[in-house]
């Protein structure tokens, strides 16, 4: 479980997330709704442990154990992981032993990297001028050989042509076990309590919503989350009014 | 008195354009001898590790043939492969009376003190010649050893890849584990014929307080290649070197490789230039340099003579210590219209962002800095046998260990 207590975050001195209260529990999947700068990639950051993002109160807790100091590779270690949208790119570090570091033990790349359609840049650079939906499924590619058991998605469909929308949603929602053509046998209270992936979405265009079923929908807006509801009422609310008016009739 | 020797003369007191300038007579000319060994087995134990460290394999498998000169003395030379010839520059000199189509040709003798020193106090060197049309399987190694303090080492290499011939060579310059301090001259004349291949790979493992001035000149010809990977992870006190390649036939090729770190204390300054001279010409000239504390001076100039000749340029530095200094001088020079020639270079630090992208995938900040500077260093070396590659990766894994 990620529980978010009263979280407040700066950059240099700006205060960028205000109160954040969060709770995912295990198994749980939640998107995330907002404006740009409304701190979306922030809390994702923070989640993370990236230093630059400077907790100045509150608490985030995992699995039980305060992790708001630990530094970034001990968070990974534990399970979190997370999908970038404008990742660096690293020269002379090939695709491939990127994806070996991140499985920590011997795995078939190249069997992974079918399942993402991917095997031909395996021995490129990574990042290396990939366009915006190759970066996207470098990124799952990654994330596949961690297999953390709470992942962070940063708007995962932005830059994705609409051929293959469908690749990343369906490997999105297989990453999250909710993939529920796996056993049409089981109920949906079955399926609910055999799942361990915990997942944070950050959508804009919400096009994500018609792959991966989520337990629940937020809004961040000006570093202040609001609006907890079912994620397709959400982005029904938001495509409608507008994010303004979404989070004042919540409110 | 020759020409030859006159111009020396007249030289001997001459600044290089670039590098510290060397007092030569403060290093001693004269040497101890070494004993020959007729087998390579034969050279003493205490040697071997750091000939092994700058590539070569004393076994001599997997080696088409080897020559060994310590201090002033060759100490080995033996050839497993037909067609391929390798002798001590002094005996090739009387076998073919003098070279004279190939002594001193392809570098000036009054370029500078060193190449007049070389001349006016010469300690042989190599002389390798590949036979028309033969392709060797495996390089041939050579290795150029200093182990006697404050000597002076002034060999002469000429090396000739005659028609549609393909050779490899790796040489390894290196010291005895207990040198400090020497000087090292290597006068290098390659002549690569029409259509023919060299693939030269040179290592250099120094001691600290050694000085190092190699002057090395390229031929090649109509349809020839030149391929130069130059490796040096334990840099030298002071070491400048601009080798120059002519590409003088044709559709000639050059690609040059240069990966080198300096610690603190090291003065470096490497380039090289190539002259693109014939129609559809193409040359590259890469490098990437580490400063862990020392002076970089990373050169490249390209020249173009001929319409449609083709050339990259590409430095970049990495900057691993807060001291230190790396200056990339990329220089262009077309001298008609219608070359094509680029240059970029970069100089920086690691950055933060690549280092923390891979610290989210579990792995250490320590883990992370060694892969990024592997990563930069890892060269794509295009033409190079798999086993030349094997050894340059094993010389960069373990020297980048201590760089850490």
């Amino acid at each position: 479980m990620l529980r978010i207590e009263d979280l407040q975050v700066k950059i240099g001195d700006h205060e960028v997330l205000k109160h954040i209260d969060l709770e995912i529990k295990q198994g749980e999947t939640h998107i995330l709704f907002g404006p740009n700068g409304s701190g979306k990639t922030t809390l994702l950051m923070t989640v993370m442990g990236y230093p630059q993002y400077t907790v100045t109160a509150g608490n985030i807790f995992f699995k039980g154990e305060d992790i708001t100091n630990l530094p970034l590779n001990e968070r990974a270690k534990m399970g979190i992981g997370m999908s970038y949208q404008r990742p660096p790119t690293i020269h002379g570090l090939k695709t491939r032993q990127m994806v070996e570091i991140c499985a920590r033990e011997k795995i078939d790349v190249a069997d992974l990297a079918g399942k993402v359609n991917f095997t031909d840049f395996l021995e490129r650079d990574i990042n290396a001028g990939f366009s915006g939906g190759e970066i996207k499924r470098s990124e799952l590619l990654q994330l596949m050989a961690q297999d953390p058991d709470l992942l962070l998605f940063d708007e995962p469909e932005s830059g994705v042509d609409l051929e293959n929308i469908a690749l990343i949603g369906n490997s999105i929602s297989r990453l999250l076990q909710r993939d529920f053509h796996v056993d049409p046998e089981m109920t949906q209270k079955q399926k609910k309590l055999a799942r361990t992936k915990m997942g944070l979405i950050i959508t804009h265009t919400g096009f994500i919503l018609d792959y991966v079923t989520a337990d629940r929908g937020q809004v961040l807006y000006d570093g202040v989350m609001s609006c907890k509801s079912n994620p397709q009422e959400i982005f029904n609310c938001i495509k409608k009014m507008g994010y303004e008016e979404c989070v004042r009739c919540s409110n | 008195m020759s020409k030859i020797k006159e111009k020396a003369l007249g030289a001997a007191e001459k600044k290089a354009a670039y590098g510290p300038d060397l007092d030569l007579s403060s290093f001693k000319h004269k040497a101890g001898k070494h004993a020959y060994k007729a087998d390579l087995a034969g050279i003493p134990e205490a040697e071997k590790a750091g000939m092994a460290d700058a590539g070569m394999i004393l076994s001599g498998e997997k080696r088409t043939g080897s020559y060994i000169q310590m201090d002033h003395s060759p100490v080995h030379c033996s050839v497993r492969e037909e067609g391929v010839e390798i002798l001590p520059t002094m005996e090739a000199l009387k076998k073919y009376k003098g070279l004279k189509d190939y002594w001193w040709k392809a570098v000036d003798v009054g370029a500078d003190k060193y190449t007049a020193r070389t001349e006016l106090d010469f300690h042989n060197g190599y002389f390798i010649r590949a036979a028309k049309g033969v392709k060797s399987l495996f390089p041939v190694q050579a290795c150029l050893y200093l182990s006697e303090e404050d000597i002076s080492q002034n060999v002469h290499n000429i090396v000739i890849v005659e028609e549609n011939a393909e050779l490899h060579i790796i040489t390894g310059c290196t010291t005895a584990p207990h040198l400090e301090r020497a000087l090292h001259i290597g006068v290098s004349e390659f002549y690569i014929k029409r259509g023919a291949t060299l693939t030269f790979t040179m290592i250099h493992n120094w001691g600290e307080e050694v000085a190092v001035r190699p002057r090395t000149a390229v031929w090649v010809e109509e349809g020839g290649t030149y391929l130069s990977n130059y490796v040096c992870m334990k840099p030298a006190r002071s070491l400048q070197m601009a080798p120059a390649i002519r590409l003088m036939g044709e559709g000639a090729v050059t690609r040059l490789n240069t990966i080198l770190v300096a610690r603190k204390g090291s003065e470096m300054d490497v380039g090289g230039s190539v002259h693109l001279e014939a129609a559809g010409t193409r040359a590259e000239i890469i490098s990437r340099t580490i400063s862990t504390g020392g002076n970089i001076i990373a050169r490249g100039l390209l020249v173009g003579y001929e319409p449609g000749v083709r050339a990259h340029l590409e430095c970049n530095g990495l900057m691993l210590a807060e001291s230190g200094n790396i200056r990339a001088i990329p220089e262009l020079d077309g001298r008609v219209a219608g070359v094509e020639m680029s240059h970029e270079a970069a100089v920086g630090k690691i950055s933060q962002e690549e280092i923390e992208y891979l610290m989210a995938r579990g792995i250490s900040e320590a883990e992370a800095t060694a892969l990024i500077v592997r990563g930069f260093l890892n060269v794509e070396m295009e033409g190079l046998p798999a086993e030349l590659k094997q050894e340059i990766d094993r010389v960069i894994a373990e020297s980048g260990k201590s760089l850490m």
